[in-house]
């Protein structure tokens, strides 16, 4: 392989997501990178080959014969670049293996271990079982809980730095007693990450060191008054790629492929969403929305936040949506009418046979009802652990521990400037707009935001180059990646349908001037394209705010987007009618506003 | 040509498997190489550490943790009967010590001087593996377990719940299309391992529970009995360990769906047979399916070997389509167009043209097909 930056010319990369591995081709044309062709194969972690490294062969396989370039030579990557023939660097990211199944403990359940699920979900996990010493259960039922579980990971914590050593010393007996084993593979030691009391090491290290492989951090609750998750969540993330994805089939294999390091798929799509923030000085959010996972990414003032919700997918994890949501939540978004017993054996169908595609126009529909509440979900989670500087010391009062309220959270949609959308039911939506609508409704946007969709879902892909050719990453980021779907403009407080609410006033280049009455409860789509700018004065009635207060005007220069620019004016939060005629009527419109699907 | 990956089920009627028999913990294997074994028979046995329960002996007695080994009446290791005093304050006057009792019979775990708590283990429980198949023991990993091969019908359901369980097969359906309904269900199917046709609801699964039914085979099965049957919604399909009363192997998918004819006529030729079924399904890593293993008689006969898998889909293939619209249909692979077609949502995808037995063909995408390898 090339490992010359300035020398590669051709750069092959994949993502081996859960469900798909998508291969793509970066190629240097004249002086500038391009993404010129994509390949993609189902993920084989599936029988009968339960080999990752299959599935990534038949997506070289699909790139070969869309390029032409020949690229294998039997199973074997052929390198440097010469005319038509090979590569000059292989890189790949990977989020097969599955979710990590954790265990938390903590000495008090809504102090200690509340941080520690913080921490652990954080971190990617689903928390499978959280133990406190005042949980009400037995002791003898609390060690038997630990051995039954057999999470691939415990975190315990408990105690201020310099408090009690007991309570949590007694977790650390209670673990040790139940000697509990991994999930994966009975000759593995349990990882427990401990992250309490800075003064109990000791007796912890005592007491685990035998059974467990131990691992210790920063408390997570150095005071009563502070929260530190980072450093946890940092070891259980680098300890959840040795324990679990490293135990997903042929992974090892495809580590001797790659150029660099294999990079977990969030972690790459984080290092471009950080990256693209700090270039253009914004803040920005940024969605992956997966088989398995949904990863949200923001970065407010400089401060990034990653959260993993590993439960939330469109395949694997799709029922778990159901389960999560609610079916009624689901089906609020559904603009037709679909029985219960219907719509929950698709889902589990969906779940059994994880990569089939929708091919009927209603299926569609219901998968993208699906991934609104999944994305929905999501970014709940992800404002309620995107707290504090960078993770770390959030000080809160102690009365209003874990009610965490939209203004503590980093996460500001008034000061939102992109919102970015990643993952096949956003990057492979047949129209854009159908991605636009999603993310409107799933996020809620205040005020104006622009708004972007991953092209063909290459994040991942150009993550894991700029470790490598960081310039070559950006170029492709700009020119091929990000796709503007357009800027959205939002009503933020709530009102009643048909109430005159916006006056807007656009003013297209070349001077041509549009102006009309919105009422309230509406989407209204302008055209406006991706190389277009328009000056727009959008003015709210009085009892109405864009986030400027109420009455009071947003008017600025916007660049457009492939779908155009959107007026908003359906309030936050965004409530659909209970009437089931109703709200499908409304479905319907708004959908017709944005040319969402065909008549 | 291009070649498409596509996953599938088997379903073979004659194949060679070998099936790992492991133990959780190291224990003692109890047959050797060359045995031959039955589904019943136990192969490997372990014992699995006694449950664990704390009695704060600090707080008991009203003395400072450090100091409880000092009140102890017995040490680690020792062994303890139920209600036997383990620990004792010490006081000139009888009435004025106060005592503790263990709860359990055990041994004395570990003492605590930093929480004052003592724990006390009980007994091992004893736990054993049995060879799940018939056949003959092929590899023993020492401590481990052994490795068990035959010559069987192997059936790979799509989604199950309940682990391993052993019966004699019967087919309780006239046809695939056939809904198992709880009057087809009949006492004398104690014991046995059901084929249903296209679908049981809750109410047939109450019955067979009731009758004593050990697994039932179907073609569907529908989401909002599952939830019934477990008691809550299903979110990530990693299922085995549920304790229901039955094991059961769904072997095309949620909603009614005939089971395929080929498998149907597969489970009907072995009426009466012992089946060995597993319920557990893993869609994540380390994917793992439900199974249908029926041992066949007269050990491995020539030939028998292996098939190995090709990894792609070619002209002539028979398929199955896994989502709407046709769902559940079979079919044979007519073309493979290496172009992508654009489908009712607007996606251009990558398809493949199959043909019914009718003749009638429709375009579906490569991903909502799955080979069914025979």
């Amino acid at each position: 392989m090339v490992h010359d930056p300035k020398e590669l010319k051709v750069i092959l990369a994949t993502d081996c997501g859960s469900t798909t591995t998508k291969a793509i081709l970066i190629e240097k044309k004249g002086e500038e990178y391009r993404q010129t062709y994509r390949g993609e194969a189902p993920t084989t972690v599936e029988a009968p080959f339960e080999d990752v490294t299959r599935g990534v062969l038949n997506a070289f396989t699909e790139l070969e014969e869309l390029s032409g370039r020949k690229i294998l030579e039997g199973e074997r990557i052929l390198t440097p670049a010469q005319d038509n023939t090979g590569v000059d660097i292989y890189v790949s990211t990977s989020s097969a293996g599955g979710g990590l199944q954790m265990m938390v403990a903590g000495a008090v359940k809504t102090m200690s271990a509340e941080s520690a699920q913080r921490a652990a979900l954080g971190a990617g996990a689903i928390v499978t079982s959280i133990i406190a010493s005042n949980d009400q259960r037995l002791p003898h039922e609390r060690i038997e809980l630990i051995r039954q579980n057999r999470p691939d990971m415990i975190l315990l914590s408990g105690g201020t730095d310099g408090g009690t050593v007991t309570h949590v010393v007694e977790l650390a007996e209670y673990i040790a007693a139940a000697n509990p084993k991994a999930r994966l593979g009975t000759t593995f030691k349990l990882p427990v990450v401990y992250a309490g009391n800075r003064n109990a090491r000791e007796k912890i290290h005592q007491t685990l060191e035998d059974r467990t492989v131990l691992h210790i951090t920063d408390n997570i609750r150095p005071t009563l008054e502070t929260e530190n998750l980072l450093p946890a969540r940092q070891k259980i993330q680098e300890l959840f790629l040795e324990h679990v994805m490293a135990h997903a089939p042929g992974y090892k294999k495809l580590m001797t492929w790659t150029s660099t390091p294999i990079m977990p798929t969030p972690a790459a799509v984080g290092a471009i969403v950080e990256d693209a923030a700090k270039r253009h000085n914004i803040n920005i959010i940024g969605v992956d929305i997966g088989g398995a996972t949904t990863d949200v990414f923001s970065v407010f003032d400089g401060n990034f936040t990653r959260t993993v919700s590993a439960n939330l997918g469109l395949s694997y994890s799709v029922s778990n949506v159901l389960a999560e949501a609610g079916v009624e939540n689901i089906m609020r978004w559904i603009p037709f009418d679909i029985a219960e017993a219907d719509l929950r054996n698709r889902i589990k169908n969906k779940m059994i046979r994880p990569t089939t595609i929708p091919q009927l126009l209603e299926e569609l529909k219901i998968e993208q009802a699906i991934a609104r509440e999944a994305l929905r979900l999501a970014f709940e989670q992800h404002k309620s652990l995107a707290v504090g500087l960078k993770g770390v010391q959030k000080v809160r009062d102690i009365s209003e521990l874990f009610l965490v309220r939209e203004e503590e959270t980093l996460v500001n949609m008034l000061t939102l400037d992109l919102l970015i959308g990643s993952g096949g039911v956003l990057s492979h939506a047949p129209r854009r707009s159908q991605a636009m609508m999603m993310l409107i409704d799933a996020f809620q946007p205040k005020g104006l935001t622009r708004i972007a969709v991953d092209s063909i879902f290459m994040m991942p892909h150009l993550g894991v180059l700029s470790s490598v050719h960081p310039e070559a990453a950006q170029e492709v980021f700009e020119k091929d990646c990000l796709v503007p779907l357009g800027p959205c403009i939002s009503v933020v407080n709530e009102g009643r349908p048909g109430e005159a609410c916006l006056e807007v006033k656009i003013t297209r280049p070349g001077g041509k001037e549009i102006k009309d009455s919105i009422p309230f409860g509406e989407l209204w789509l302008y055209p406006l394209s991706t190389q277009e700018e328009a000056d727009i004065e959008v003015s709210p009635t009085r009892q109405f705010d864009l986030g400027k207060g109420k009455g009071e005007s947003i008017k600025k220069k916007v660049q457009g987007g492939v779908v155009g620019l959107v007026i908003d004016s359906r309030g936050r939060p965004l409530r659909l009618p209970g009437d089931r005629a109703k709200r499908m009527e409304l479905l319907m419109r708004w959908a017709r506003a944005l040319d969402a699907y065909p008549r | 040509m291009a070649h498409a990956y596509t996953p599938g089920l088997r379903v073979a009627e004659k194949v060679k498997i070998q099936k790992s028999r492991v133990l959780p913990l190291p224990g003692e294997i109890l047959v050797k190489r060359g045995d031959k074994v039955k589904a019943e028979t136990v192969v490997a046995k372990t014992e699995l550490p006694g449950k664990v329960f704390p009695v704060n002996v600090a707080g008991r007695l009203s003395i400072p943790p450090g100091d409880v080994p000092k009140y102890m009446l017995k040490k680690e290791g020792n062994a303890v009967e139920k209600d036997e005093i383990i620990a004792e304050s010490k006081s000139f006057l009888a009435w004025l010590r106060a005592s503790c009792f263990s709860p359990i019979k055990g041994t004395i775990e570990s003492i605590s001087t930093v929480t004052g708590q003592v724990l006390l283990r009980e007994p091992p429980q004893p736990l054993e593996v049995k060879a799940y198949i018939d056949g003959e023991v092929v590899e023993v990993m020492e401590g481990e377990g052994v490795v068990v091969e035959t010559v069987v019908t192997f059936i790979q359901g799509i989604f199950g719940i309940g682990g391993e369980t052993v019966g004699p097969l019967e087919v309780a359906v006239d046809s695939p299309d056939a809904v198992l309904t709880p009057e087809r269900i009949k006492g004398a199917h104690k014991g046995k391992v059901l084929v249903g046709g296209s679908l049981v609801r809750k109410e047939a699964l109450d019955k067979a529970i009731k009758m004593g039914v050990k697994g039932i085979v179907v073609g569907g099965i529908f989401d909002e009995d599952l939830k019934e049957l477990l008691g809550y919604d299903l979110g990530v399909a990693i299922t085995g360990s549920e304790n229901i009363g039955l094991t059961l192997v769904v072997t095309e998918g949620f909603s009614q769906i005939s089971m395929v004819k080929r498998t149907f006529e597969l489970l009907q030729g072995h009426a009466g047979m012992k089946a060995s079924i597993n319920g557990a399904t893993q869609i994540r890593a380390g994917v793992l399916r439900p199974e249908v293993i029926i041992s066949l008689p007269g050990g491995a006969p020539p030939g028998a070997e292996e098939v190995p898998v090709e990894g792609g889909m070619e002209v002539g293939d028979m398929v199955r389509i896994i989502r709407e619209p046709h769902f559940g249909r079979i079919g044979r692979v007519k073309g493979l167009p290496v172009k992508p077609q654009t489908i009712e949502t607007e996606t251009s995808v990558r398809v493949v043209e199959v043909k019914f037995t009718d003749d009638s063909s429709v375009i579906i995408p490569r991903a909502n097909v799955e080979l069914i390898k025979l």
